[in-house]
């Protein structure tokens, strides 16, 4: 291989890009050499089990990806502004797309989602940490290295280019030569191995670490909706996971799953990817549901309305996914039999939806509403979210959905069930929780600029994207000729993304600003909460509760603050706390899953072997490792804790 | 927020109407029974759809506005409510009556797509074979072939053999009615049918790869006797297609209208599943480097 093909040349925007990782890369190292931090990195950081410092770890990188896949998204709109546009060239365009989509679902919406589950789900269930701390890590680790495998594919080699649903034959090695789509198959394989973990940990976590007193049907939403979710990862996920490896035979070793020749079958794929990509939209829009729903009822200052029909339809949307995945092409040809049992069961995902709808409604009905910025998000996701739902109702009817498939209408859709849904949950999460993550709230008054740039920008991007469906215009197209009358609504369109992009900045200016300035949280509930983890400092200790609470109802924290006026712990009840021991074993053993997969996109076995062997090392050594974690002793339990409340 | 929703929705209409562009909404311009069929149901769901959209935006905007802090409910407390089991009663069983209100025509009308509109006109066939970056169409009883262009007659169903020469395509002729994809090694069958005669534009709605956002053919509909004089004067004129002319029209790449005197159905059908390679024999491999398909397009550079 010549090095003009290991690295991706000819673009100035990739060039540039090169110029900027490397400066970047220096930056770091010398900023952590200067002020002596790298031990600091290790001990504190890489090395860490604690759920709350993983969380914070993904919603770092979730960000960071957010950036990356909104100027994938902006490159897009920048290009189809006008017909005929000569910004992007067409496989330019291809790669952008199928990076977006990917990013976007995988390497943000996800480890948004799973940020926020770290670092809350143990504290509403009032835990010590997780089930498996230290899978917990490897989890974070693997999805670290895997979105990482995933976004060199720029620089080097060259990117995917046959869409997030890499659809066969077009993914395969009979249209696609280059190593991107490797890197798709063996990137995903890797963070999805570490979301697997997650759910199985988050499972355990929530059936068997509650506190005392907190049955299932005293969970906060939240955490019922994350149980939930983690049923679906681990129903789903090895789907994904065999689809993956699969793929990477094909491409890899030349075997014939779903090729054209020699009976592979490309609709297997396609049957295969939605199995799990349907239930996989609903595993980043149920624990949205849920931070809507414990931020409405936090600042409507009342509780959830309907929590009995809410827990219900959590588990029907649930089961609905996986009967559904068939709606993503109904124009394969089925037939009318299987396409009509598909549009019914799809459509049948409204009943549930709506059911929470109204239960969302009515918990501000008869509320005191506060419009802080995370109310703001949760307020807005409703009437936004609804219209997503009913086009998509729209789309479920097969025989109307023959016109609407692929189009325009179709991306205008999910836009405005994945932004609405997962997107202002997770911005309405960050504002919610933040206090909770760094000590400190995040500014208000920026944030209300985030939240109007960003919402009217949404819906001046995505809403005229509707109409262009119903002209005609396909998705994935890199230009459109002019004279089809596409123009007007594209450049609306493409002002609408500017404002979601000057949202951004704000919110990245206001992490920087309120770091700097904003209200410190000094009492651990700035939201008047009423869920357990507004009980422990803000940042919690990292044993977080110094004694574990007992759980009377439903809004556990809101009923102890009723009650005793709060959560009270004497110091007489305090005992030794068992914790687990930090490893570097989760980072170095990902590292050697980044080399093996780097190893397998350009097929270098060599170094893919020698990845390999290091995993297995990883695997042995912690098999036979007797580290049954520490005791904090009950004097160091007092003195954190008057450090840690001093202001309250 | 609810302001910028509404003006959102004004502005739409708006739009519309001030660009003239109501007939280049192909979808809500239905040229065919197909096309209206759909078209029905479409506007049917609307309807509902935006009796959801009213109920829920108006208790929205009644509760945000009643129910908001104030300096003069500083005192209020809220209830403290579980919920409401007649109302939950009544908001679960009203989105079962719309859904079965949805269902019943959808399954009606996707049983219905399946079968030519009209019983009284004898449908005409045509292969449909999408290659990249072009449609090829074959007329096996007219025994006339064309590229990147269609002719049909108007008031008379057209079934359409769909299948493709490597990427999965998707075939849609949005005036005319919805799309169904074209794939290696399959045949899907779409029905369609223009009321009269007149120009539609037809696109391939699947990404296939680089310059799949060229595939694009033009539908001429015409009146029976036109039709027949068309199929007449290419068999007349028209060059004969042969393997190697053939060869070169599926590697990949862009070309412009073509019109043969004959079908590429005479050599090879590429709906049967693996037509163009033999199952694992080397000779098969050697024949998908013929077909130029194994050229692909080159990546990242």
């Amino acid at each position: 291989m010549k090095w003009s093909e290991f690295f991706v040349t000819g673009e100035p925007l990739i060039y540039a890009a090169d110029v900027a990782i490397v400066l970047t890369m220096i930056g770091i190292v010398f900023v952590l050499t200067y002020f002596k931090k790298w031990k600091w990195l290790w001990d504190e950081w890489l090395t860490t089990v604690d759920h709350k410092k993983i969380g914070v770890m993904y919603i770092i990188c979730a960000v960071l990806m957010l950036f990356r896949g909104g100027v994938d998204a902006l490159l897009m709109r920048a290009q189809l502004t006008a017909p005929n546009m000569k910004f992007l060239d067409a496989q330019h365009y291809n790669e952008i797309f199928t990076t977006h989509g990917t990013i976007m679902i995988l390497f943000m919406a996800m480890p948004f989602i799973i940020g926020l589950m770290n670092i809350v789900v143990p504290l509403q269930i009032g835990a010590r940490d997780v089930a498996f701390p230290y899978l917990n890590a490897l989890s974070f680790w693997l999805f670290f290295f895997g979105a990482l495998l995933f976004n060199i594919s720029f620089v080097i080699g060259g990117s995917p280019d046959a869409g997030w649903t890499a659809y066969f034959p077009l993914a395969g090695n009979e249209f696609s030569h280059g190593v991107g789509n490797n890197y798709y198959a063996v990137a995903l394989q890797i963070s999805g191995i570490g979301t697997l973990m997650t759910g199985i940990n988050f499972l355990v976590t929530i059936l068997k670490m509650r506190a005392p007193g907190m049955t299932l049907m005293r969970m906060p939403m939240f955490t019922w909706t994350i149980l939930i979710t983690c049923v679906l990862i681990i129903f789903a996920f090895p789907v994904l996971t065999v689809a993956l490896a699969l793929m990477t035979f094909d491409r890899v070793f030349g075997t014939q799953f779903f090729t054209m020749a020699n009976g592979g079958m490309s609709m297997l794929w396609a049957n295969l990817f939605w199995i799990w990509g349907h239930p996989e939209v609903y595993i980043v829009i149920l624990p949205s549901f849920g931070i809507f729903s414990e931020v409405v009822s936090t600042f409507a200052q009342k509780r959830l309305f309907g929590y009995k029909a809410m827990v219900g339809s959590i588990v029907g949307i649930a089961f609905l996914s996986f009967i559904v995945w068939v709606h993503h092409f109904f124009t394969m040809g089925a037939g009318p039999a299987v396409n009509s049992a598909f549009s019914i069961t799809t459509m049948a995902i409204a009943i549930p939806t709506g059911v929470k709808v109204f239960n969302w409604l009515f918990t501000i009905r008869k509320g005191k509403i506060r419009f802080t910025t995370a109310m703001l998000w949760s307020l807005a996701f409703i009437p936004n979210f609804v219209i997503g739902g009913v086009t998509g109702v729209m789309l479920a009817m097969a025989a109307a959905d023959y016109q609407y498939h692929n189009s325009y209408f179709l991306i205008a859709h999910f836009h405005y069930v994945l932004i609405a849904g997962t997107v202002f949950a997770c911005f309405a999460g960050l504002h919610y929780w933040y206090p909770k993550m760094f000590g400190h709230i995040l500014n208000e008054r920026l944030g209300k600029w985030t939240f109007w740039l960003f919402m009217i920008g949404f819906n001046v991007c995505f809403f005229p994207m509707y109409f262009l469906g119903l002209m005609g215009m396909t998705r994935r197209m890199y230009t459109y000729s002019d004279g089809l009358g596409w123009t007007p609504l594209n450049v609306v369109a493409t002002v609408g993304a500017v404002l979601m992009g000057i949202g951004f900045i704000v919110l990245c200016y206001n992490i920087y600003y309120s770091a700097r300035y904003g209200e410190r949280d000094m009492t651990g509930d700035p939201w008047n909460g009423r869920t357990l983890e507004w009980a422990t400092a803000s940042p919690p200790v990292h044993y977080n509760f110094p004694v574990t609470p007992v759980v009377e109802d439903i809004d556990a924290y809101w009923v102890m603050k009723k009650k005793y006026g709060g959560f009270h712990v004497k110091e007489e009840d305090l005992k030794p706390i068992h914790m687990p021991s930090n490893s570097g074993r989760p980072f170095w053993m990902s590292v050697a899953f980044f080399v093996a997969g780097f190893g397998l996109v350009f097929k270098w076995f060599a170094l893919a072997i020698a990845g390999a062997l290091f995993i297995v090392l990883g695997l042995i050594l912690r098999s036979f490792e007797d580290d049954d974690g520490y005791y904090i002793p009950v004097d160091e339990i007092k003195r954190m804790e008057r450090a840690a409340r001093k202001g309250a | 927020m609810k302001r910028a929703k509404w003006r959102a929705l004004l502005m739409v209409p708006l739009f519309l109407f001030l660009g003239g562009c109501v007939e280049r909404t192909a979808v809500l311009n239905p040229q065919g029974p197909v096309a209206r069929t759909q078209y029905d149901l479409i506007m049917w769901s609307i309807g509902f759809m935006l009796l959801i959209i009213v109920v829920v935006f108006t208790l929205f905007a009644v509760f945000l506005i009643r129910y908001r802090e104030k300096p003069e409910n500083a005192d209020y407390e809220p209830p403290d409510e579980e919920g409401n089991t007649l109302l939950e009663i009544v908001w679960t069983a009203i989105p079962i009556l719309i859904v079965a209100a949805l269902a019943v025509p959808t399954v009606k009308a996707t049983f219905a797509l399946e079968k030519p509109p009209t019983e009284k006109v004898k449908p005409i066939t045509i292969h449909v074979t999408a290659a990249n970056w072009k449609w090829i169409f074959s007329y096996p009883e007219e025994n006339i072939e064309t590229v990147n262009y269609v002719h049909i007659p108007a008031g008379v169903p057209v079934k359409f053999k769909l299948t493709s020469v490597g990427p999965m395509n998707s075939f849609w002729v949005p005036e005319l009615g919805g799309q169904k994809y074209a794939m290696d090694g399959m045949e899907t069958e779409l029905i369609l049918q223009a009321d009269k005669p007149g120009s539609y534009m037809g696109r391939s709605a699947n990404f296939s790869g680089e310059k799949f956002a060229h595939m694009e053919f033009e539908v001429v509909a015409q009146t029976g006797a036109d039709f027949r004089k068309w199929v007449k004067e290419v068999k007349q004129t028209a060059p004969k297609l042969d393997e190697k002319t053939y060869t070169q029209i599926l590697k990949p790449g862009l070309v412009g209208r073509m019109t043969f005197s004959n079908t590429h159905l005479e050599w090879i059908d590429h709906a049967k599943q693996n037509s163009h390679h033999e199952n694992g024999h080397s000779k098969g491999r050697e024949h998908q480097r013929d077909d130029g398909m194994s050229e692909g397009h080159h990546h990242g550079e």
